[in-house]
């Protein structure tokens, strides 16, 4: 793994009478693109704005290459912010923005000409120096504020829900070209979104975050397919979440009958969470299923049919590529290795999020 | 479409009564008696007697004092709506409704208020006395002058500085904290541009009642400090000299009209420099 390049030690954070964080640790390395993921006010953006500098931790530590940074100013920091609402300056053309920082630092005309035209050309806007940056669209304006933030060199870029307010097709736009710009810049990149979709896209480190604590922190296939509790399961894609009890190591039993899975290591005849993706649940003739039931729903969603199967006297969501008839008998198989098994959770903040 | 066209037109109609009765009447007045005799013939000896050194002198030190009130405001002003910026809304406002109180309560009273403070055995006087200090000669000069008109006009300049500032979003500010300025810088080269409307208003809105008024002149400068405003009351109320009254009721409308004018052309390049891309 990379070298440690940020250390968050111990974070406590409160506003008011509110605890945001408590006792958060995290350590970024570098050259990392590490998303943090969760609800509103999980705490993701309070962490994004201390190592920004903008918020100070009640307690704690944070590391930057191993010098402690902690009461540290913003404008000393080597750490540059894309804003979410963009806040380029009004009173300045897309020139004179991304030259703000330079100028401060005192560099040469010919150095800040050359630095606003590559800037410009990273994201794709050259020959938009003298635009007004009131005049451009959303998705323009946040290119230029990504702009004005990597012209500095900052070892760490620092992207609050930067996408949020564009539409569909332009937010993918945008994270095929931050996911390239990441390369080409070969720097830390630290991500606040509360879209799956798009950190799971983005990322080499995910961390998962609720009611500010640390849920999980893996790559994306990891928090997809294993998450450890049934927040993550829930948060992060589509998911069937049931009771169930391990009887022993491979076997859970589930919905009144004994299932083969693969996880080991709960003990015997412990309570726990299963957690069975959609797309990973086959439907089949009755008599071949592990479990027989009804089609009551069917629901085409572009790629694939969201099928609510009653069975076992549970919903099932089921994802298929080919349609399914409504009131249709089928059945139901799990694969072992499909099924991911979560112990019960400790605390509410490892709780589904339950939207009935 | 021209039905709504004639509606508009039909809505318009008491604003243009209005106009006509209570704006251009007046002004074609004042004009009329600027440009005529007492026998209603053309003359501009009005405008020529305007020019003599008296008459010079104390518009030149109405336009000083103006100058210096709408300055001092500014410098009051700007910091306390930073402050007020960083709070909470309701706070902020909270405080900033108690800065408008001045507004609320009758100028000639709370000019006479600071007569008894300022005056030769008044209350910051007896302060000074009881503190060991010296006295100090404020009533009938033009500090006394400048005192109540900063005091009067303060929530002028206060009120559209408050509006531009409190409309800058937080995280502009951050913005450029992110970007290396320290707090100088930013104050500088964003707080500033971006509340230059509020500036500008501001400025204009202190430094025109600052220029016309004759009361706290009257009041704080004991009639010894002779301000364009005072003038132009005697020349109405006591000389009934009308024709030179509206004459130097005109010179000073050049110089309210200069003001208006720099202010629209601030706005103007303001507005155009946005719609320029």
């Amino acid at each position: 793994m990379a070298r440690e390049l940020l250390k968050l030690e111990h974070i406590n954070k409160s506003y008011e009478d509110r605890q945001i964080l408590e006792d958060l640790n995290l350590t970024i390395h570098e050259n990392e693109f590490l998303t943090l993921l969760g609800p509103s006010g999980c705490g993701k953006t309070t962490i994004l704005r201390m190592i920004g500098g903008f918020e100070t931790p009640d307690s704690g530590r944070i590391l930057f290459d191993g010098k402690d940074i902690t009461s540290l100013r913003p404008e000393k920091r080597q750490v540059n912010t894309v804003f979410q609402k963009y806040s380029l300056f009004s009173h300045m053309d897309v020139a004179e923005n991304i030259a703000f920082g330079l100028k401060l630092k005192g560099k040469s005309q010919s150095y800040i000409r050359d630095k606003i035209k590559y800037a410009l050309k990273l994201v794709n806007l050259d020959g938009y120096e003298h635009a007004q940056v009131t005049q451009m669209s959303g998705g323009q304006q946040q290119r230029i504020a990504i702009a004005r933030a990597v012209v500095n060199e900052p070892k760490v870029l620092l992207l609050d829900e930067p996408f949020s307010a564009l539409d569909l097709k332009l937010r993918q736009s945008m994270q095929r070209e931050i996911v390239k710009l990441k390369k080409e810049l070969g720097i830390t990149f630290i991500f606040v979104t509360h879209d799956q979709q798009e950190a799971l896209s983005m990322s080499d480190t995910v961390v998962v975050m609720n009611q500010g604590w640390i849920q999980q922190i893996g790559t994306p296939e990891s928090v997809y397919n294993e998450p450890e509790n049934a927040f993550v399961a829930d948060f992060i894609g589509d998911s069937n979440i049931i009771d169930g009890i391990m009887v022993r190591d491979k076997l859970v039993h589930l919905l009144g009958k004994d299932i083969p899975c693969i996880n080991t290591g709960f003990g015997e005849n412990v309570p726990v969470d299963v957690q069975i993706r959609p797309e990973d649940i086959q439907i089949c003739a009755p008599e071949e299923g592990q479990y027989r039931g009804i089609i009551r729903q069917v629901i085409f969603k572009g790629t694939v049919y969201d099928i609510t199967v009653e069975a076992g006297g549970f919903s099932w969501l089921i994802q298929t590529i080919t349609g399914h008839e409504q009131g249709a008998e089928v059945g139901i198989r799990l694969a072992a290795s499909n099924i991911q098994i979560m112990a019960k959770p400790a605390s509410e903040d490892e709780e589904a999020v339950s939207d009935e | 479409m021209s039905n709504s066209k004639s509606l508009q037109r039909f809505f318009a109609v008491p604003f243009g009564l209005w106009s006509a009765l209570f704006i251009v009447l007046p002004l074609f007045f004042v004009l009329w008696h600027g440009f005529t005799d007492g026998n209603g013939a053309f003359t501009l000896e009005n405008l020529t007697t305007v020019l003599q050194w008296e008459y010079l002198k104390a518009l030149g030190l109405s336009v000083e004092l103006a100058l210096v009130s709408t300055i001092i405001c500014l410098v009051l002003a700007y910091p306390l709506c930073l402050i007020l910026q960083g709070l909470r809304k309701a706070k902020g406002i909270m405080i900033f409704l108690l800065f408008l109180l001045p507004l609320w309560m009758n100028s000639l009273l709370t000019t006479m208020a600071w007569q008894t403070i300022l005056e030769k055995n008044g209350i910051l006087n007896e302060i000074l006395r009881f503190c060991g200090l010296p006295d100090m000669a404020l009533i009938n000069t033009p500090a006394a002058i400048i005192i109540g008109m900063v005091y009067n006009f303060l929530p002028y300049m206060a009120l559209p500085l408050y509006v531009s500032i409190s409309r800058i979003d937080h995280s502009i500010i951050e913005a450029a904290w992110d970007l290396g300025a320290n707090r100088w810088q930013t104050f500088r080269h964003v707080m500033v541009p971006l509340s230059m409307p509020g500036i500008v208003s501001g400025c204009t809105m202190v430094f025109i009642p600052a220029l016309t008024t004759f009361v706290i002149s009257a009041l704080l400068g004991g009639n010894k400090i002779l301000l364009i405003g005072n003038i132009i009351e005697q020349e109405f109320t006591a000389a009934y000299d009308w024709q030179l009254g509206s004459a130097l009721s005109m010179v000073l409308m050049v110089f309210i009209i200069l003001n208006i004018l720099l202010e629209a052309f601030t706005e103007n390049t303001d507005s155009r420099k946005k719609v320029k891309a």
